[in-house]
C-alpha cells in the first residue's frame, strides 16, 4: 500500500531515550503458555459475536433456536440476506454510507491538516485561545449540538438528505489536535526555514514540504475518520429516516421491526458490517499502528 | 515499510507535561514564517465549519433550554427562564436516567479498563502472531454500535439466546436479561466493554512500550518480582495514560445512547418496560423527538455537559493532588 508507507522523508528529532520496540527490554520476556492461552481466549471473545452473526444469519429462525444451537454457517445465508434487503434498503444504505464517510474523510483530513499545520508551526494572535477552544470542545457531548442542528436542517429542508449528515461532521477537533501533535514532532523548523530562504510562499511551503511530511499521519487520520463516520449513530438517526438511510440507520430500522426475525436481522447486520470488516482485514495492521501512534503522540 | 514497523518509539510520550520536550526553541525565531498572518487563512476553513456546526449549536442549545419550545414550533418558543431546569431536577425520569447512566457507566468502564491493562501487559510480551492478536482485538472497535447491539441483543435473548442456553447447559437458571434492572444494565455494559477493551489495550500497550527499559533493569537489580515490577514501575508510568482513558471513557459513558435504544429490540426510547436501562442520552432523545419538548431536551443536554465537566474536573484535581503528594 503505497499511500500508507511511513518511511519518513525527513530526519526526526533525536529520541530522548532511543530504543527499539520491545526486544531489548528485560520485562518483555518471551510469552509462556499461560500468556498464549489468555490471549487466544481474548481473541475468541473478540471474534465470537461476529462469527455468531454469520452463523445466525445463515440459518432459519427455527434452526438457531434448536438445542444444541448450530455452530457452523449454513446455506440459508443468501435467502436471509435477500429477506433483509426487502425489509431495509441495505444496498442504498451502503452506497449512502460510502458517500457520507468518504466526504467526511476528505474534508476532515484536508481541513485538519491545514489547521494542524498552522497551530504547530505558524504564530498568530489568539492562537492559544483558538487551540484551547478546539481541545475544550472534545469534552462537549454530541447531545449539546443536535437540537440547533436539527432546527438548521429543518429550515434548510435538508432532513433526510445526506448533506445534513456530512456537513456538521466535516471537521473534527481530534483531527486538528492529532495533526498538530504529529507536525510538531516530525517537521523540523530548519526545513521550513530552508524553504523560506529559497523564497517560497507559505502555501508553496505547505504544498512541497509540509504535505509530504504529513502524509503518514493523514493516512492514519483518514482511516480513523472513515471508521468513525461509517459507524456514527446519534446524529444520523436524527437527521435521516429509513427511506434514505446510512447503514447504521438502516440497521436500527431493521432491529426495530414489529416481527423480530432473528436470522434476517443477523443477515442484515452482517451485510452492513461486511464493508468495514473487509477494510479492516486489508488495513487492520495499519489501523492498529495508527491508534497506537496516536496514543503515543496525543 | 508499514506504520507499525516505523512508528518510532522516540515519539513524544503521553506523559506529564514536564517530560515533554520544551517548545521554546521555535518560539525564539522571529522570522517571517513563524510570525505570519497566513495562520488565520490556514485555520479559517476549519473554524468556519466548526463555528457553524459545533460552537454555535452548543451556545444556542443553552438559549433553547431557557424556552418552552416544541419540535413543531421551533421558532416560536416562549421564554421561561430556568423552568426547564427546575422541571428536570424534580423529574423522577431524570434521576432514574442519571442513576442508570452512572451504574451502567461504572459497570462498563471499570472492568473494561482493568481488562485492557491486563491485555496490554500480555500483548507486551514477545509474541508469535503479534499483529494477528492486536488486529483481532481491535475488531470489536470497528463494529458499529448498531451492529454490536443487535448481535448482543440476540445473544442475551431470554428464550433462545445463546447465553441462556449456555447457562442452562451448566445447570443454572436462565436470566431475563432485558427485563431485570441489574441484568439489563450488565448486558448493556457488556456491549460497551466488548467494543472498547481492545482499543484501550492498544493505547496502554503503546504507553508501555515507551517506558524506559532502565527502570525495569533497576527494579530487577533490586530483586523486584514481575508482579512488583508491574505494580511499581508499569502502573505509575502509565498513570497519565490511565487518567486519559478514564476521562475519554467517562465522556463516552455519559453520552450512552445507541446501545440502550436498540437493546430492547423494538426501538422505543423508554429504555425498557420500567425505564430500567434508560440513560440520559436516551431520555434527551425521548424528550426532544418523542415528546417534542425541545426546551426540556436542551436542558438535559446541558445537564449532561455539566456532569462531564464535574467528572473531568475531579480527575484533574485528583491528578494534581497525587502529583503534589509524589513530590
Amino acid at each position: 500500500m503505497a499511500t500508507i508507507t511511513l518511511s519518513r522523508a525527513t530526519p526526526t528529532p533525536p529520541a530522548p531515550t532511543p530504543r527499539r520496540r520491545g526486544r531489548r527490554r528485560p520485562q518483555a520476556g518471551r510469552a509462556g503458555p499461560v500468556t498464549y492461552t489468555l490471549l487466544v481466549l481474548s481473541a475468541l471473545v473478540s471474534a465470537f459475536p461476529l462469527y455468531w452473526t454469520v452463523v445466525a444469519g445463515s440459518h432459519t429462525n427455527a434452526e438457531i433456536a434448536a438445542t444444541p444451537p448450530p455452530f457452523l454457517p449454513n446455506a440459508s445465508l443468501f435467502e436471509n440476506i435477500g429477506a433483509a434487503m426487502e425489509q431495509a434498503p441495505i444496498g442504498l444504505a451502503i452506497l449512502n454510507s460510502v458517500i457520507v464517510a468518504g466526504c467526511i474523510t476528505i474534508g476532515t483530513v484536508l481541513f485538519c491538516t491545514l489547521a494542524g499545520f498552522a497551530f504547530a508551526k505558524l504564530r498568530f494572535r489568539g492562537q492559544g485561545l483558538l487551540l484551547a477552544l478546539v481541545i475544550g470542545t472534545m469534552m462537549v457531548p454530541t447531545q449539546l449540538a443536535v437540537i440547533p442542528l436539527f432546527m438548521m436542517i429543518a429550515d434548510l429542508q435538508w432532513v433526510n438528505q445526506l448533506q445534513a449528515v456530512v456537513l456538521p461532521t466535516l471537521v473534527s477537533a481530534f483531527g486538528v489536535f492529532f495533526m498538530r501533535q504529529y507536525l510538531m514532532s516530525s517537521l523540523p523548523d530548519e526545513l521550513l526555514e530552508a524553504g523560506r530562504m529559497d523564497g517560497a510562499s507559505t502555501f508553496r511551503i505547505f504544498r512541497s514540504i509540509v504535505l509530504p511530511v504529513a502524509r503518514p499521519a493523514m493516512a492514519v487520520l483518514a482511516m480513523l475518520t472513515f471508521l468513525t463516520a461509517w459507524n456514527d449513530f446519534f446524529w444520523p438517526i436524527i437527521a435521516l429516516t429509513t427511506s434514505n438511510p446510512t447503514v447504521q440507520v438502516a440497521l436500527a430500522g431493521l432491529g426495530s421491526g414489529y416481527v423480530p426475525q432473528r436470522s434476517v436481522i443477523m443477515a442484515g447486520t452482517l451485510l452492513g458490517t461486511l464493508p468495514v470488516l473487509i477494510v479492516f482485514a486489508v488495513l487492520g495492521k495499519q489501523i492498529v499502528g495508527g491508534i497506537m501512534q496516536g496514543a503515543v503522540k496525543g | 515499510m508499514t506504520i507499525t514497523s516505523t512508528s518510532p518509539p522516540d515519539a513524544v510520550v503521553l506523559g506529564p507535561p514536564a517530560t515533554r520536550p520544551a517548545v521554546q526553541p521555535s518560539r525564539r525565531k522571529n522570522n517571517r514564517l513563524t510570525h505570519n498572518r497566513w495562520g488565520y487563512a490556514y485555520v479559517a476553513p476549519f473554524f468556519l465549519v466548526f463555528g457553524a456546526f459545533s460552537l454555535y449549536p452548543f451556545l444556542y442549545t443553552a438559549w433553547v433550554s431557557l424556552h418552552r419550545t416544541s419540535l413543531s414550533d421551533i421558532d416560536g418558543g416562549t421564554w421561561v427562564g430556568l423552568e426547564n431546569y427546575r422541571n428536570l431536577l424534580q423529574s423522577e425520569f431524570f434521576w432514574n436516567a442519571a442513576r442508570n447512566t452512572l451504574t451502567i457507566g461504572i459497570l462498563a468502564t471499570v472492568p473494561q479498563l482493568c481488562m485492557a491493562l491486563g491485555l496490554a501487559h500480555l500483548l507486551n510480551y514477545q509474541l508469535r502472531g503479534r499483529t494477528f492478536f492486536r488486529t483481532v482485538m481491535l475488531m470489536p472497535y470497528a463494529t458499529s454500535i448498531a451492529a454490536a447491539t443487535l448481535v448482543f441483543a440476540q445473544l442475551f435473548g431470554r428464550d433462545y439466546g445463546l447465553i441462556n442456553t449456555a447457562l442452562e447447559a451448566v445447570g443454572l437458571d436462565p436470566v431475563d436479561w432485558e427485563g431485570g434492572t441489574w441484568s439489563s444494565q450488565i448486558a448493556i455494559a457488556t456491549i460497551v466493554t466488548w467494543r472498547w477493551t481492545g482499543y484501550n489495550a492498544l493505547i496502554y500497550l503503546a504507553a508501555m512500550q515507551s517506558i524506559p527499559g532502565e527502570l525495569y533493569e533497576a527494579a530487577e537489580i533490586d530483586g523486584a518480582s514481575r508482579w512488583k515490577q508491574f505494580l511499581h514501575v508499569t502502573i505509575p508510568s502509565l498513570r497519565p495514560t490511565i487518567v486519559f482513558t478514564i476521562i475519554v471513557s467517562t465522556i463516552g459513558a455519559v453520552q450512552l445512547f445507541g446501545e440502550p435504544l436498540l437493546f430492547s429490540g423494538n426501538g422505543t426510547t423508554s429504555g425498557g418496560g420500567s425505564g430500567q436501562y434508560q440513560t440520559l442520552g436516551l431520555l434527551m432523545y425521548q424528550q426532544g423527538w418523542s415528546n417534542f419538548n425541545i426546551g426540556q431536551a436542551a436542558s438535559t443536554a446541558w445537564a449532561m455537559f455539566l456532569i462531564i465537566l464535574v467528572v473531568v474536573g475531579l480527575n484533574a484535581l485528583v491528578g494534581r493532588l497525587r502529583a503534589r503528594a509524589d513530590r
